[in-house]
């Protein structure tokens, strides 16, 4: 089961009260915890609320912080670049999420009929989202990208002339970045191809001798029996998505440029926290973020009622 | 692929009592289709390099990937194009991934046979916990985080990096290795228990050897992830010395620019080639990692 199912399924359970459970190993239990407890502690609970607390303060690692209440967000009611780096990430997400599970999807079907040199093309597909995490594939898609780069030069192989430098130009910059993520399909593909190997063929068979066509058995069986898996891959995709960083920062050379056309929200509060020293603004932005995510996830959640079938 | 739907045979269309067999027409646009985007895919890559081989004023002049030349020029330039020999960074991005490769599985393991096998106060509520912290944007932490290695000294080490996971932070590796303990069987455990073996025992001489596909996954994910990590490495090493390979190359671009493409190209190569490594040895617990937890 994934992380998703199982803490719907969590929740589930403690809502139904089961039966009293017994607590036999305590102390063994709290020897094999300990790293994770004191992680939890150290590393993650006592740093959100530190960044909470934070957030309602001025501070900058020099002077002591200085409680300001909530200027920091009605700064951001009237900070543009902020305006501008939440539409940058809000496209990115809307956009690219679904074209690369789109894609993801597509070619999962098309590999899963059995074809000759399945694990080549999976391996292929996949190769690039290991990769494309990487500065080395931004630096590359920079060059690719940029006015003399390789895709112009296969463009005007063909005959196009007067070319745009697709990252130097603020109406294609996103784009490129966009395309970068629609290029590292792979990972959520192989999620894909598992979930399509649990569909038991029966139920293609009996489709196909009532005589409905490959379409319609793609659209009555495989999509809804998978549905599951795209709602998965949805919720870690977007989740991961507003989280972007490295790529947006590389094409861009930090600055979120050509005229903030790809500021992405985490690159936005990199510059506020860590070039600006704005630690009370950065937090501020840390926690809009984790409040933007949540609600998408949990609006995420609220809709799969309506489009997601469990089969058991 | 005009042609070859002419010459090949028309498609039977008898949908009831059919016998599942390839019919070579679809099968040959399927593999075209294929093959098509893989070139797709792959072509940017296998560009650079044949570039990253190429004198520096060719890579804006061919596209395409032939004639192949070896020159290793750019290699030797990049590779000595910092303040530090190229050597130096490959160095410390080892040193940092080999850290935390060690703690996670040391740490990951021993919270995963806790969930999996042992019944204590407030499990299902730590189990929650884990979970939930599994898609916490890192961002909600960082600057406390990094206000408090600055005052223990600790901002420019690796130390920031690898201690979280030495306590188990890395909540994905934690559900990885809870997935695949539960699928070891309870009758060893309760074998091992009648024998009189106490906890540790039983995880360090019957889960840990079975779970070593587990460990394996784990060790390449964390390998990819922290090879690749950029973040966390540019908030917290601050001086050229301690910079991994991404920050070294990142530096590279920023101080040459673009006039220097090949040496680029050259290094950012040499940056995949570990990458590529191990996805060619360890592809099989990759994909078997994802199909069982599916997060990347």
């Amino acid at each position: 089961m994934s992380a998703v199912g199982e803490l719907a399924s969590l929740a589930k359970r403690r809502s139904a009260g089961g039966p009293k459970e017994k607590h036999p190993d305590n102390r063994a239990g709290l020897a094999f915890m300990a790293p994770w407890l004191i992680g939890l502690l150290v590393i993650t609970i006592l740093p959100m609320i530190a960044s909470f607390v934070l957030s309602f303060t001025d501070y900058s690692l020099i002077a002591p912080p200085e409680f300001t209440g909530l200027d920091n967000y009605k700064e951001m009611i009237g900070d543009t670049r902020l305006h501008k780096s939440l539409a940058v990430t809000f496209i990115y997400v809307l956009v690219g999420t679904p074209l690369q599970l789109i894609v993801a999807l597509l070619l999962a079907v098309l590999l899963n009929q059995g074809m000759k040199g399945l694990s080549f093309y999976r391996s292929v597909f996949y190769l690039p989202s290991l990769l494309g995490g990487s500065v080395a594939i931004s630096i590359l898609w920079r060059q690719m990208f940029g006015a003399g780069g390789l895709v112009n030069q296969l463009l005007e192989a063909i005959g196009f002339t007067n070319l745009p430098g697709w990252v130097s130009n603020p109406d294609t910059a996103l784009g490129t970045i966009i395309l970068l993520h629609v290029w590292t399909f792979g990972s959520p593909m192989i999620i894909f191809l598992a979930g399509l190997r649990q569909i038991p063929q029966m139920y293609y068979e009996a489709a196909g001798v009532d005589g409905a066509s490959k379409l319609h058995q793609f659209f009555h069986i495989t999509i809804p029996l998978l549905t599951p898996i795209i709602f998965f891959n949805v919720v870690l995709q977007v989740i991961n998505a507003f989280q972007s960083f490295t790529q947006a920062f590389v094409v861009s050379g930090g600055t979120g440029g050509p005229s903030d056309s790809t500021l992405f929200y985490t690159l936005y509060l990199y510059q506020k926290g860590f070039t600006q020293f704005d630690m009370g603004y950065a937090s501020a932005m840390a926690w809009l973020l984790l409040a933007i995510v949540a609600i998408f996830t949990a609006i995420n959640f609220f809709v799969s009622k309506f489009w997601v079938f469990y089969d058991d | 692929m005009t042609d070859s739907t002419a010459t090949a045979p028309a498609p039977a269309a008898a949908p009831a009592l059919r016998v599942r067999r390839t019919n070579p027409t679809r099968s040959v646009i399927k593999h075209i289709v294929m093959i098509a985007v893989s070139l797709v895919m792959i072509y940017p890559l296998l560009w650079m390099i044949v570039s990253s081989l190429r004198p520096n004023d060719e890579i804006f002049r061919n596209p395409s990937l032939l004639p192949l030349s070896f020159d290793v020029s750019n290699y030797v330039d990049g590779w000595n194009a910092l303040a530090q020999p190229f050597s130096h960074y490959l160095i410390n991005s080892t040193l940092l991934v080999l850290g935390c490769v060690i703690g996670n599985l040391v740490a990951c393991s021993l919270t995963a046979y806790a969930f999996a096998r042992l019944r204590f106060w407030g499990r299902n509520i730590a189990f929650a916990i884990m979970l939930m912290t599994l898609m916490l944007p890192i961002h909600v932490v960082i600057v406390p985080q990094y206000i408090m290695f600055s005052q223990t000294g600790w901002v420019n080490t690796l130390v920031p990096l690898v201690l979280p996971k030495f306590l188990a932070t890395d909540a994905f590796f934690v559900f990885l290795m809870v997935q695949f303990i539960r699928g070891i069987p309870r009758e060893l455990d309760e074998a091992a228990r009648i024998d009189g073996c106490g906890h540790f025992r039983i995880f360090f001489q019957v889960i840990l050897p079975l779970m070593l596909p587990a460990l394996a996954t784990t060790t390449i994910f964390t390998f990819m992830w922290m090879w690749n990590d950029f973040f966390g490495s540019l908030i917290y090493l601050t001086t050229p010395e301690n910079f991994t390979v991404p920050l070294a190359l990142q530096s590279f671009l920023d101080s040459q620019g673009t006039s220097n493409w090949g040496a680029m190209f050259a290094m950012s190569i040499l940056s995949l080639v570990p990458l590529f490594l191990v996805f060619l040895v360890g592809q099989r617990f990759l994909v078997k990692g994802f199909a069982t937890t599916g997060i990347k």
